[in-house]
């Protein structure tokens, strides 16, 4: 797939914040668009699933925008950052509702001992060797953190992260994937990743 | 391990970054866009924009720049200066912020905290206090519009009541800002710090003092600090980050090269 003539929708999930992934896409010289349109969406060769805010609040814009079942249904990669990462999972403790369930595994509450609450900043990960998402990321690369709740590690976890326990850094299933840190506000390892995934 | 985390601070006053020595006679110090992008690139965690005018005048920060930043930034942004309302807050962060940061409009109305963590989540409302130590009666005070000089006032808030108040009603970050310690280059007023610390479970940024690489290698060791937050040592070239950076790694303190 060339820059040029790819087709990259970053879904309008209706949360604030879309525009740092889009310029973070931008930035390695791609096209992308933003849509909420069926059509659209369906002729997408990726997708990008962002969304910052409350799995409440995010869920509840899914419903009205009639989301839920187009983007469970798409065949072609998905990316989901951040909460959208976490509402591609079966359940939210955050808001106590059924999310997308396109990867196993429910979303809860950090336990993280005396350490704080959100974890934020940059924090190191341990990608499974050989994945395509991380080639060129080493072991103990930093990406950049902003969460509460987290996916614990599971079998379809393909990084892992540690504060105050190990979780799921990123996750993959079929053709969804989702990564709990911002990629598009990771510096360099984070447009690393963005290509990867371009280029898969 | 998370890291801990270098923020150099760009006040913006008239779409310039601007920095005052105790908040006051602001010297130009050069565009928003090419500093943000050089501190970026010398390995800045973050940056926050403070626009220092803007609580004070009763206007919402300018938003072009905001969106100029984004398009250019790739680490994490925090904007503040004169968000009142859940709108105010949703156009910032739509035009690219990561975070924003409140200062007086939530002393005015500390219910906006508990607004803005329900509509945006925790994680993006960082909760800015100035503190200032009286000597005279012995009290750490909070002050509200600091970006006006003339318009400056002592609250009724006493420093550590106020941060247990905002992380009750829903701060995901404190960046607490010592007021006697602003520009002058001497230090974290690391008890405070480390005083407040003790009551604060959510991320903590110190700010004001910082004036050569050892304060902070003590802020993060001994105030515990999160974070550190500097303006006048970057913008005057008397710390080079990426050096800062690799000093402190030196002191065993947990950073991203």
């Amino acid at each position: 797939m060339s820059q040029q003539d790819s087709n990259i929708v970053i879904i309008d999930t209706g949360c604030a914040n879309l525009s740092s992934v889009k310029f973070a896409i931008e930035r390695l010289g791609y096209q992308v668009i933003v849509s909420k349109e069926p059509s659209v969406l369906q002729s997408a060769d990726k997708l990008f699933l962002p969304g910052v805010g409350t799995a409440k609040e995010a869920m509840k814009n899914f419903v009205e925008r009639d989301l839920v079942e187009q983007v469970k249904n798409l065949t072609q990669p998905v990316l989901g950052i951040c909460l959208g990462m976490q509402l591609m999972a079966k359940f939210s403790q955050e808001g106590q509702l059924d999310t997308l369930g396109v990867v196993p595994g429910s979303i809860d509450k950090m336990q993280v001992g005396k350490l704080r609450l959100p974890h934020m900043g940059w924090n190191q990960i341990t990608p499974e060797a050989n994945h395509p998402l991380f080639k060129d990321i080493p072991a103990g690369t930093y990406f950049y953190f902003v969460h509460s709740y987290a996916l614990a590690v599971n079998e379809c976890t393909i990084a892992s992260c540690e504060y105050g326990s190990p979780f799921t850094a990123a996750v993959g299933k079929n053709n969804f994937y989702g990564v709990q840190f911002h990629p598009e506000r990771s510096g360099k390892a984070g447009a690393q990743l963005i290509k990867n995934f371009l280029e898969l | 391990m998370l890291a801990r985390r270098i923020i150099p601070c760009l006040d913006v006053k008239d779409g310039k970054v601007v920095k005052g020595v105790k908040f006051r006679n602001h010297e130009i110090v050069g565009d928003i866009v090419p500093l943000a992008a050089r501190y970026a690139e010398e390995g800045a965690d973050e940056l926050v924009f403070y626009d220092i005018t803007a609580s004070s005048d009763a206007r919402v920060v300018d938003k072009s720049w905001v969106s100029r930043v984004a398009e250019v930034i790739d680490i994490p942004f925090c904007v503040a200066g004169g968000i009142k309302t859940e709108e105010d807050a949703k156009r910032v962060l739509e035009f690219g912020a990561d975070k924003v940061s409140i200062n007086s409009p939530a002393l005015a109305d500390p219910s906006l905290i508990n607004r803005l963590a329900d509509k945006f989540g925790v994680q993006c409302i960082v909760v800015g206090i100035d503190s200032y130590y009286c000597e005279e009666s012995k009290t750490y005070q909070v002050k509200q519009f600091t970006g006006d000089e003339s318009r400056t006032r002592t609250t009724h808030w006493n420093t550590f009541d106020w941060v247990k108040e905002v992380q009750s009603r829903g701060a995901g970050e404190i960046v607490l800002n010592v007021m006697n310690q602003d520009g002058v280059r001497c230090g974290y007023d690391l008890e405070q710090l480390g005083r407040v610390r003790d009551i604060c479970t959510v991320p903590l940024i110190a700010s004001g003092g910082a004036g050569e690489m050892l304060h902070f290698a003590d802020v993060f060791k001994q105030a515990d600090v999160d974070g550190a937050l500097a303006a006048s040592v970057f913008h005057k070239a008397i710390i080079n980050i990426g050096e800062l950076k690799s000093y402190l790694k030196d002191q065993g303190v947990e950073i991203r090269l």
